[in-house]
């Protein structure tokens, strides 16, 4: 069990020289504590798995250190770290059985036999592999591989902090929940430091309590899944995060008010003067834009198309060159293709260089 | 992380147990007889040329690098273009005794050359091919088809049959499809073929010396009737040996980089 | 890939069966009449029945017996080999580099006896081996050991060992070395994170998978070992006597050499017959391990 902190953490594959721009992870310092459940969601190349891999031991950063209840670790292999690491596909030893698989680990470190044991079968309990314990690794399907791989990771009980690099990449969609789920339970069952990189927001919102979103090689937020949805503070964030994603439309705000394509909405805080060349947008997620019929006051689009996605219809929109996403209220059908859009001023951000930008009450 | 201990030891004994006895020969070939058979240095006290210039001048010596060359190349077009489409057969159909066919055929491949030797040498003087290219290329072919269909399927097979659905619907002719979509795509399996059939047919020596006489004589039985001649002359000989060497090592050379890259995909 | 059935592949497959059928079955069907026929030279034949095979399977015979004492040369001869190049070729496929210049280097050292004309591997070490012009034979008598491959057999054996070895083991190596390449960098961090010794990364890990490649070599060496000919041939012509005589090198002296076709033949037949039984045997151990894995056929 440790908690972890990043202290100025920075890489780039071509060496510390290189162009800051091209870094494949920004300076970054953060604090992940002891015990907690992280997603690093992001996608391809935004730079999580390195940050995995400095963390765990197999890269070692350009600058920066990391550290483990206040000890640095940077001398450490991965090995000496205590870390667990499930890998994208299962990593197992073909020629032992699964009992032989989860109690390797501990083989290696020489503990006695009746501990590794009574250990093996607490975690092949957990994992529910008890049935399996005696089959060879090699030939069950891939996600129970997965498990053993998962098991190996669990089976060392003063493991630091257990890694997932996208686990379930390889698992058939069906099982993928049951494995989530089953990950969860660990958690809470073992008190362990997990962190998981992902680029799905599903596996990264249902499995985390703090999720880290990254892009482009720097940590843009970090925030309980709840925080990412409701106040993005970037909009990277609300565009990846929410199915669909956040509207982003430019805008001119001044004050109290926002201007877009010469129509006005009211906004709940105000705001002041910009920096001169800063590019104003606000966001607002389709949840908290409501189609209506239309009418003067309203701003107006054309409907493009209606997505059901079961529990609700959301309708695709084009205002000028503008694309968005709104809410179609139960029951409303709408005559014709224009209609009219009712915006929630609460739920209304505003971002100036795609960062978020706190308004006076 | 894992790297076997004392490895670069390892190796380079090794590399230095595969060159050596190269080193010697190609130290041989540059010494005069009288040299050879006088002293033991390790490098010529007087070099000379000597040797590699009667290969060059001789034409019973040139003739039969020629006539190597030909039957090798001849095998090697043979090999390879009649392997492709059969090769494509197993990769992409079930027939009737398929499976049986390609063990078969791999059986040829494990077949004794000594027990062909003979019934070859019968049949291609039976047939008027004794004594040609001919002979030895269709000879080897006996060996380096099953080899070539072997390593072609595995290629085919590689490439997802949806591209030929596609082609097919396309309105691709078999044959055009087979040439201007299959064949770019298997192109380094093709290579690796050629490759294979090229060496197996260059290195071997029995039914090579067995089916030729005179006029298709190739180098191996130059070299190997120079062993039984009284008064050896092993400065030629070793020079005709270096030869040998090089058409082995400049094609590994040009292809290293795919040798490499293949490993890596692991597709052996 | 699912494979779809049409017999109108076998149009595609037809000229490979006609040429290697050609190649094969006609020499075959030669060598059959031979082996139950005999003649007194004057070109009529009478049958024999199974004569030939009678005086061949039987060690009293001269027949017999020679057959039988190359057929143990063989057998010794492949143990040996088999029993040097496989570890020899795994050591050094691990002590191979796996990136940098180191590679292709290696690569192309390791290739160049592979491609070298047998007679002229035999010619090379017939030189090498050689006291009076040969490095390796000057040496040795340099250090006083009374070497001498033309005399003594136990000698001979150890130079045509060397030669098989040095031939060869480059070839295990590579295969090895393939296999090793396709080992995902994943499993070496998963077992360091493991505490895994370097032996049990080796067993657990490595050895595994190098399987599949190791069958292949191994049938490999041992098909060729077992069919040698030129190098030995060239290096001791099968002497000295008859010590490095083997199958190939007393057929190929009863066929060509004193053109006792039937007795050749005989011996023809059987030969084949062991490599095709140990070939089938090898076949069936492959594809049972690869369904082992879920592969439908032990092919490359």
């Amino acid at each position: 069990m440790a908690r972890i902190d990043l202290v100025d953490l920075a890489h780039a594959y071509g060496g510390n020289d290189a162009d800051p721009s091209r870094f494949a992870l920004k300076p970054t310092s953060m604090t992940w504590r002891q015990g907690g459940a992280y997603a690093l969601l992001g996608p391809s190349g935004c730079g999580k798995t390195t940050l995995l891999n400095i963390i765990s031991g197999i890269v070692r950063p350009s600058r920066g250190k990391v550290l483990f209840d206040g000890k640095d670790v940077m001398a450490l292999t991965t090995q000496q770290r205590n870390i667990a690491q499930v890998f994208q596909f299962p990593v197992i030893y073909d020629t032992m059985t699964v009992g032989e698989n989860l109690a390797f680990p501990l083989k290696n470190r020489g503990l006695p036999r009746a501990q590794i044991e009574a250990r093996v079968a607490e975690i092949a309990r957990l994992l529910d592999l008890s049935p399996v314990l005696d089959r060879k690794a090699n030939r069950l399907s891939v996600d129970a591989k997965q498990k053993i791989s998962l098991g190996r990771g669990l089976v060392r009980a003063d493991v630091a902090a257990i890694l997932f690099d996208e686990p379930l990449t390889v698992i058939d969609p069906g099982l993928k929940w049951e494995l989530r789920s089953k990950l969860k339970v660990l958690h809470r069952a073992l008190d362990l430091t997990m962190i998981y990189v992902t680029h799905d927001q599903t596996e990264a919102l249902t499995f985390a309590d703090t999720v880290v979103v990254m892009h482009e090689g720097s940590v843009v937020q970090t925030g309980t899944p709840e925080e990412l949805f409701v106040r993005p503070a970037h909009t990277f964030v609300g565009y990846f995060i929410g199915s669909p994603g956040m509207n982003v439309l430019p805008a001119e705000v001044q004050g109290r008010q926002a201007r877009i394509a010469g129509h006005v909405l009211g906004l709940d805080k105000s705001y002041g003067a910009w920096p001169a060349g800063a590019r104003i947008e606000i966001g607002i997620r389709p949840e908290f834009v409501a189609v209506a019929a239309p009418a003067p006051g309203l701003l107006s689009a054309e409907i493009e198309r209606i997505d059901d996605l079961g529990r609700s219809r959301f309708a695709r929109l084009r205002m000028g060159g503008l694309k968005l996403a709104a809410r179609l209220p139960k029951g409303l059908s709408i005559a014709g293709n224009t209609a009219g859009l009712v915006f929630d001023p609460a739920q209304i951000h505003v971002y100036a260089d795609s960062r978020r930008v706190e308004g006076m009450a | 992380m894992y790297a076997l201990p004392g490895r670069h030891a390892i190796l380079a004994l090794f590399i230095v147990f595969l060159l050596l006895p190269i080193y010697w020969l190609i130290n041989m070939s540059f010494k005069t007889n009288v040299e050879i058979t006088s002293t033991m240095t390790l490098w010529p006290l007087r070099p000379t040329l000597a040797n590699y210039r009667v290969i060059f001048i001789d034409p019973s010596w040139y003739l039969s690098y020629v006539n190597s060359l030909e039957y090798v190349v001849i095998n090697t077009v043979l090999s390879v273009s009649f392997a492709l489409p059969a090769a494509y057969a197993f990769s992409r159909y079930n027939f009737l005794g398929d499976k049986h066919l390609f063990f078969w055929l791999l059986t040829n491949r494990m077949a004794p050359a000594a027990v062909f030797a003979l019934p070859f040498f019968n049949l291609y003087s039976a047939i008027g091919l004794f004594d040609t290219p001919w002979a030895v290329a269709l000879a080897h072919c006996l060996f380096n088809i099953p080899l070539a269909v072997w390593i072609l399927e595995g290629f085919i097979s590689g490439v997802p049959r949806e591209i030929d659905e596609t082609a097919f619907l396309d309105g691709y002719s078999f044959p055009r499809f087979f040439v201007k979509i299959l064949l770019p795509l298997i192109a380094s399996g093709v290579g690796v073929a050629a490759f294979f059939c090229f060496m197996f047919s260059w290195v071997e020596l029995l039914l090579a010396r067995t089916l030729t006489s005179v006029n298709a004589k190739p180098i191996a039985a130059t070299m190997t009737r120079t062993v039984s001649a009284a008064g050896m002359d092993w400065g030629v000989l070793a020079a005709a040996g270096v030869l040998t060497l090089v058409p082995g090592a400049v094609v590994i050379w040009f292809v290293r980089n795919y040798i490499a890259r293949g490993f890596a995909l692991g597709r052996v | 890939m699912e494979k779809i059935t049409n017999q109108k592949a076998w149009l595609l497959v037809l000229p490979v069966f006609a040429l290697v059928a050609f190649s094969a079955v006609i020499p075959l069907m030669t060598v059959v009449n031979y082996s139950v026929q005999d003649t007194f030279g004057n070109n009529k034949f009478f049958w024999n029945g199974i004569g030939w095979y009678q005086e061949l399977l039987d060690p009293s015979t001269e027949l017999g017996g020679r057959f039988f004492a190359s057929l143990w040369r063989n057998l010794a001869f492949s143990a040996i080999v088999l029993a040097i190049e496989m570890p020899l070729g795994i050591v050094v496929a691990l002590a191979m580099p796996r990136e940098g210049w180191g590679v292709a280097f290696s690569l192309v050292v390791l290739a160049l006896p592979l491609l070298i004309p047998w007679n002229v591997v035999g010619t090379i070490w017939q030189i090498f081996g050689r006291t009076d012009i040969g490095l390796l034979g000057y040496t040795l008598h340099w250090l006083g050991s009374d070497y001498n491959y033309v005399a003594s057999p136990l000698d001979a054996w150890l130079t045509i060992i060397a030669m098989d070895v040095w031939h060869w083991s480059s070839l295990v190596a590579l295969l090895c070395y393939a296999g090793l390449k396709s080992i995902p960098e994943a499993f070496y961090q998963a077992a360091s994170i493991d505490g895994a010794s370097r032996w049990a990364v080796f067993w657990a890990i490595q050895l595994p998978k190098m399987k599949r490649v190791l069958l292949i070599a191994g049938l490999l060496r041992f098909m060729d070992s077992f069919m040698i000919y030129t190098e030995p041939f060239v290096v001791t012509g099968g002497g000295p006597g008859n010590s490095t005589t083997f199958l190939s090198i007393e057929l190929v002296k009863l066929a060509l050499g004193q053109f006792d076709l039937g007795k050749a033949a005989a011996m023809s037949i059987v030969y084949m017959l062991i490599i095709i039984i140990v070939c089938w045997v090898y076949y069936t151990v492959m594809t049972n391990a690869g369904e082992d894995r879920g592969s439908a056929r032990g092919g490359p």
